[in-house]
């Protein structure tokens, strides 16, 4: 047999356009393909976002204002009071995230509305990008930048992060009480003190843990498949029909589900950080 | 025993954890829809809380697939 086929060789990061010897300090800073894909992402929420915008190009996206004039007119939208199907496609996002925000939090939330919109759309659309099937032209391949615990843990310390911060910066000390669940009896209190501290410290590994895991996983599952498919094929055509037929059914119906899960992760993420905040905000 | 074997039988048992967290997931989901048909009413209101029992029971199952995936490639 030919070359065994590697599943785990999709999360491999490269350097990309002979960058791999840039260095600052004595760190490498390389472009990656990891970096490439991150670029892609915020690349399509722009032209997502710009596409269902109000009429003005504000002076930050000034600097790309040829390829952006492109987009918005291909956008072809001006912020009508009535939307049309691009602008309703982007409200039904930002009005998704805003009413999560106002049902968990209420009206102190809407503060933290963009944080949350914007890690919600960046993870929805890395996942996404990852699922693009762009394997089939040769040479290229997609990565999914959210199957590395690096980047999804990067997010993870961030909300944990702002969730410190307004927590210690809005009750001062008194967000300890976040600890001591009211009407704890007294004997118990530093028994629960330190299992609620621990539930506390664990949340952001858990956070970006499930998002890698969860992408790592369906990858990996789809290229064992795909393994499945191309090796039933070399072993002749009987093993063919036995084997990589059946794979590749099982491959369109579990491609369908990993669109789900790519959604399902986004919204974990969003949902939790938003419930995170909330401890924070109105302690309990 | 050969190191090798018993990393690969201990990936293999990791794996059963995985299964387990799908019983946990069916769980979730089956007694939503339980409870949602039951009062179809309420049932909009507690999609939140779906997805949160939804994360917790996966979680635990993605950890056992990173037991496996450690004993495979990393251990």
């Amino acid at each position: 047999m030919a070359g065994k086929i590697d599943p785990m060789h999709q999360f491999m990061v490269e350097p990309l356009f002979g960058t791999e010897h840039w260095a600052i300090g004595g760190y490498n800073i390389a472009f990656t393909n990891s970096a490439l894909f991150m670029v892609v992402t915020l690349v399509l929420l722009w032209i997502f976002m710009l596409g269902g915008m109000k009429g003005q190009l504000s002076a930050l996206f000034m600097v790309v204002t040829l390829v952006l004039l492109w987009i918005f007119m291909l956008g072809g939208m001006k912020g009508q009071l009535v939307p049309g199907r691009w602008q309703a496609a982007v409200e039904g996002f930002t009005g998704f995230v805003s009413n999560m925000m106002e049902a968990n939090i209420g009206p102190k939330g809407k503060a933290f509305t963009p944080y949350v919109f914007s890690l919600f759309m960046f993870i929805l659309i890395a996942n996404m990008v990852g699922m693009f099937p762009l394997g089939v032209i040769p040479g290229l391949h997609a990565f999914t930048v959210t199957s590395h615990l690096t980047i999804t843990g990067v997010l993870a310390i961030v909300s944990f992060s702002i969730v410190l911060i307004v927590g210690f910066l809005r009750h001062g000390f008194h967000f300890f009480s976040l600890f001591v669940p009211h009407g704890t009896p007294v004997p118990m209190i530093p028994l629960i003190f330190v299992i609620e501290l621990f539930s506390f410290m664990i949340r952001p590994f858990s956070l970006g843990l499930r998002l890698f895991v969860a992408m790592t996983a369906g990858h990996i599952l789809l290229k064992v498949l795909a393994g499945f498919v191309i090796n039933g094929f070399n072993a002749g055509p009987g093993i063919a029909l036995i084997v990589s037929l059946p794979s590749f059914l099982l491959m369109i119906g579990i491609s369908v589900l990993e669109l789900l899960v790519c959604a399902i992760q986004a919204y974990v993420f969003a949902l939790l950080t938003s419930l995170y905040l909330n401890d924070a905000i109105n302690l309990h | 025993m050969d190191p090798a074997a018993a990393k690969l039988l201990g990936a293999g048992l990791a794996a059963i954890g995985v299964g387990m967290a799908a019983l946990g997931v069916g769980n979730v989901f089956g007694s939503f829809l339980q409870g949602a048909l039951r009062n179809p009413g309420a049932a909009d209101g507690q999609q939140g809380r779906l997805f949160i029992g939804f994360a917790a029971a996966e979680l635990l199952g993605l950890l056992a697939f990173v037991v496996a995936m450690i004993l495979l490639f990393v251990a």
